[in-house]
């Protein structure tokens, strides 16, 4: 590569001017990289055909008035301004809920991953194997873990595992409704889901902790390394940078693309008294139930906007502590 | 490694007191904590395994029993009387679901990793703006992609073939994303020793930078396998012909709508333990390969 790159730079210092002459200078450095295009033509081309042209196809919807029958017409802003101005389950409870949601799984999740990863790292290499799999069953199982584990758990009368295990504790007189209540399901749903938390980042920082070269361990020991929280600050996360980085997109894109776990609790759609309610169930009741399918894309699209920011947000967290 | 140094002169003590507590101990503490958590975790892997063995009496008791308490196989002799009876014959559907599952998973670790190499290690025109895009894909919610996609398929003429299986799973911008994370950590000085040796750039892609990633293969390997694996979108959506449609779909025709009846529990609590198992099978399979690469070999 180096030497395509002094090459490059060369004709860099030397050229500044015509427009022709910087676009010869253009393709001229497309065709020294024309390698690189053909590993990525497979993936690009696919990549082109069922994602882009989908997503581009969704957005432009969001201009449609479109119901899935009729042609679709053109309105503009329309979706926009009603969903900013008028759609008060978007306002009063998808939006809030959804960041409220966010804004405790996605680092929750992201920490927890990370502290169960090195734990993991910290076993013997043979039941390691085990440890691994019981922490990412709920991700392997993920309808039946709903379904046997939390809802009998949660249950609201008094057979349910944690009403009767409270009751007679005495720690409360009744039964609590802990997934039909509005002030508890969200809290329900948020233990859930951190339960449930332990995915692919999960996998990636595992694998990223145990890469970790050994030998650099050694060295910080060599150096002065103390206790190991320190040498989890000043190496392993370090050197497993890239992994983390990884898992905190994939947290924050889950944890706001998350939409059926308050319905599979509550057992109810819409949510009760929409406590539940989240962005992505606002987009699938505007799609597949009322078929607004115009409105349901403005509503992805602004789902989307929300998780760049919250992306950037975090990347410029983490980019101040590194030095990439 | 520099910044280091002054720092962690100052807890010089704790060295001596890591040594007295020793490794041993801390991996039993550590040990004993996981194993708790673990077993609460590993419940309804556990669940799965004892529901399928359950006798009728013992199906529909609420709270559930975790533990089945006269073990039965009933239920897969239901679950293959009533796949026995189907006009398309459950082995064809096996047939399809195994076919795509390997040939998709296949194809999205080759084109991934192809296409995450010039990612991590090429500075080639667009390079950025690519990768930002496949980020942005990550972001965006499936549900109203899904009249567009229909409609990519069926204009591309690839309704009811293989191609309308496979081909949509293909591009994995998550895999993508994991494999180039990898890859960014094999050193350049690495592959300019590989370039000085003569290799070229495929060689170098498949000696020196895969052996590095490959536990982001296998990682990548046990996602995609069961994201397609458990997939029932790409037959509702895409195949109108039932002798292509796939397991798990099948499987759902069967159970479905049997949220309120008895009849037929037993076949669904056996099928979700056939449509678990090759799951578990693949995860143990390629876990066991990231932990064992991992114990041997590490970036230097």
């Amino acid at each position: 590569m180096s030497t395509i790159e002094l090459k490059q730079s060369a004709v860099v210092r030397r050229s500044k001017p015509s427009f022709s002459a910087r676009m010869k200078q253009f393709f001229q450095e497309v065709w020294n990289y024309r390698l690189s295009y053909l590993f990525l033509a497979p993936f690009v081309i696919t990549f082109f055909i069922f994602i882009m042209l989908p997503v581009l196809a969704a957005m432009g919807l969001s201009f449609f008035y479109y119901n899935g029958m009729q042609t679709p017409h053109w309105i503009g802003w329309a979706n926009y301004q009603y969903l900013f101005s008028q759609d008060t389950l978007f306002l009063q409870h998808a939006l809030p809920n959804t960041i409220k949601f966010a804004v405790i799984v996605g680092p929750g999740g992201y920490i927890a991953s990370f502290i169960l990863a090195w734990l993991i790292a910290q076993l013997p290499d043979r039941i390691r194997l085990w440890f691994v799999l019981a922490f990412y069953a709920p991700s392997l199982a993920t309808g039946i873990a709903m379904s046997i584990i939390w809802i009998p758990l949660l249950s609201g009368d008094r057979i349910g595992y944690l009403n009767s295990f409270l009751l007679t504790l005495g720690i409360i007189d009744e039964p609590q409704l802990w997934v039909l209540d509005k002030d508890y399901l969200m809290t329900s749903m948020i233990v859930v889901t951190l339960w449930s938390s332990m995915g692919v980042g999960f996998l990636a920082m595992l694998a990223g902790v145990l890469n970790v070269d050994k030998t650099l361990h050694e060295a910080g020991r060599i150096d002065g390394i103390g206790s190991r929280l320190q040498e989890v600050w000043y190496i392993t996360i370090p050197a497993m940078k890239p992994q983390m980085l990884f898992a905190a997109v994939m947290a924050i894109v889950s944890a706001f693309k998350t939409g059926h776990i308050g319905v599979e609790l509550s057992q109810s759609n819409p949510t009760p008294q929409y406590a539940g309610n989240l962005l992505v169930n606002h987009v699938e009741d505007y799609g597949l139930i009322r078929f607004e399918l115009g409105y349901a894309s403005a509503v992805s699209v602004v789902l989307l906007i929300i998780i760049f920011i919250a992306n950037r947000l975090s990347w410029k967290l983490f980019g101040t502590k590194g030095d990439e | 490694m520099a910044a280091v140094t002054p720092k962690a002169r100052r807890f010089n003590p704790f060295r001596r007191r890591s040594k007295l507590f020793g490794w041993d101990t801390s991996q039993k503490v550590i040990t004993f904590f996981l194993v708790i958590l673990g077993l609460f975790m590993l419940l309804p892997l556990v669940y799965i395994f004892n529901h399928a063995l359950k006798p009728y009496s013992e199906l529909f008791i609420f709270p559930p029993n975790i533990f089945v308490i006269n073990p039965t196989l009933s239920n897969f002799t239901e679950l293959f009387v009533v796949t026995r009876d189907s006009t398309v014959p459950a082995s064809r559907y096996l047939f399809n679901s195994i076919l795509i599952a390997v040939l998709a998973t296949g194809a999205v670790i080759v084109v991934s990793a192809l296409a995450a190499y010039p990612l991590a290690k090429h500075r080639f025109p667009g390079s950025k703006a690519l990768f930002s895009i496949i980020i942005i894909s990550l972001m965006f919610v499936p549900e109203t992609m899904m009249i567009p996609r229909y409609v990519v398929i069926s204009s591309i003429g690839i309704i009811d073939t293989y191609w309308g299986h496979i081909l949509p799973h293909v591009a994995a911008p998550v895999s993508v994303f994991l494999m180039k994370q990898f890859m960014d950590q094999v050193p350049d000085e690495l592959i300019e020793a590989g370039k000085i040796d003569g290799a070229r750039e495929f060689g170098i892609f498949i000696r020196i930078v895969m052996p590095i990633c490959l536990p982001a293969v296998a990682t990548s390997a046990i996602l995609q396998f069961q994201n397609i694996w458990g997939s029932t979108e790409t037959s509702v959506l895409f195949m109108t012909d039932d002798a292509m449609k796939t397991f798990p779909f099948f499987l759902q025709t069967l159970t479905q709508n049997l949220a309120n009846s008895v009849a037929r529990q037993g076949a669904a609590a056996a099928a979700s333990l056939v449509m678990f198992l090759p799951t578990l099978f693949i995860f143990l399979v390629f876990q066991r390969k990231v932990i064992a690469t991992m114990a041997h070999s590490g970036i230097k």
